[in-house]
């Protein structure tokens, strides 16, 4: 398919892919030939995933009409909560938060 | 998103990706600043290349060949961010060699002698990687992405540029003035490199976070950097001006500003040349760009 691929790399075993930058190539053979050469001949990385622009399902808008905080950690801001309970069980003068 | 919110955003760190929303004086910056340093990549390997088959060794004659090699994947990998600007690489090319675009200053010279692709190699490439680091911050992201392997690549050139003239600096008195000679030759250009001390302020590609330094800090980097190296080999830096005062700034003559606009603007001693060079091997490969392009169809 002719077109721009985008080159994603691994540098060492275990590592995640990263995106380092795209090719422009007339089909997956020639994409396959300059991705190697740009980004592999001097031993930078393990491992090439070379992909179709256009298959790269690119998302980016994340609602949360909800505020479902309760599912994160800033849904649970405890230091008011244990001041409070600290008051009431006396013991504010030995905490230090 | 407004201009005003989008130069606050970018001033504040934001990096920006291809498909999101630019003002068009930042894109038209882009394309010039990405362009000039695709075209720079490009011409740079010819001053190297006049010396691949005279190189005193197989060793070297091997190490200037990667460089090459490099330079030009470097080529490619710029132009193609141009491209997904909106600017095609054959456009890039048509204009660079019909001396629309510019290159960098220190391209345009010739090299002379041996101790000049020292000199290049360590100097040259030690003052370009100062401004390519500074890159790797740019509020273009996919440009930012693809200067981490450029820079990771230039730290080889700058090694071999140090050991090539650690070896002449320890041959004969024949070939530590080839050196000298070199080093007093290229320390016009190099000064004149990094642009003229515009505030940075003042500077649009600063302004847009194209580059994340102004041009007189990146210049004492590298005095910082590199004098000392080039004084304790024994050379001399051939500038009485030259040196460090008490608030640790590099005073130095004020570079021939003059001379680098002449230079950039196509009327250095070896721009038309080379840019001949450029022409005859973009028609002499025309056939395997269409071979290429025909496998597209």
């Amino acid at each position: 398919m002719s077109g721009v691929y985008e080159v994603f790399r691994q540098e060492r075993k275990g590592q995640a892919f990263a995106h380092a930058g795209s090719v422009a190539a007339p089909n997956a053979a020639f994409a396959e030939a300059y991705a190697r050469e740009q980004y592999g001949r001097r031993g930078e990385s393990v491992a090439l995933w070379v992909v179709p622009r256009d298959a790269v399902m690119q998302i980016e808008e994340f609602v949360d009409e909800l505020q479902r905080n309760y599912h994160r950690v800033d849904g649970y801001p405890l230091k008011e909560k244990l001041k409070e309970a600290r008051e009431r069980a006396g013991t504010t003068a030995s905490a230090d938060s | 998103m407004t201009e005003q919110e989008f130069l606050e955003y970018v001033q504040s760190g934001g990096q920006v990706e291809t498909d999101d929303w630019m003002p068009d004086d930042y894109r038209a910056k882009l394309i010039k600043f990405i362009e000039m340093h695709g075209n720079s990549e490009l011409m740079g390997v010819l001053p190297e290349r006049e010396w691949i088959l005279r190189a005193p060794t197989l060793q070297r004659k091997l190490a200037l060949t990667a460089k090459v090699q490099d330079e030009v994947g470097h080529a490619q990998l710029i132009y193609r961010v141009v491209e997904d600007l909106g600017k095609p690489r054959e456009a890039c090319l048509e204009d660079l060699v019909s001396g629309n675009s510019k290159f960098h200053n220190v391209f345009h010279y010739p090299t002379k002698t041996w101790g000049d692709v020292g000199v290049i190699a360590w100097l040259v490439d030690a003052a370009a990687i100062i401004s390519q680091k500074a890159l790797l911050k740019c509020s273009y992201a996919p440009y930012a992405r693809i200067m981490k392997k450029i820079c990771w690549e230039e730290s080889f050139h700058i090694l071999h540029g140090r050991d090539v003239i650690l070896t002449m600096m320890n041959g004969t008195d024949e070939q530590r003035e080839l050196v000298q000679e070199a080093v007093n030759r290229w320390w016009g250009p190099l000064m004149q490199f990094h642009g003229n001390p515009i505030a940075k302020e003042d500077d649009p590609m600063f302004v847009w976070r194209i580059k994340s330094q102004g041009n007189e800090e990146a210049r004492q980097q590298f005095l910082d950097g590199y004098v000392p190296q080039i004084w304790e080999l024994g050379l001399t830096v051939p500038d009485p001006k030259l040196e460090k005062n008490g608030e640790g700034v590099w005073e130095y003559t004020e570079p021939d500003w003059a001379e680098l606009k002449h230079v950039v603007t196509g009327h250095g001693p070896r721009t038309a040349e080379r840019l001949e060079l450029r022409r005859g091997t973009r028609r002499e490969t025309e056939w395997v760009r269409r071979a290429v392009l025909a496998e597209a169809a």
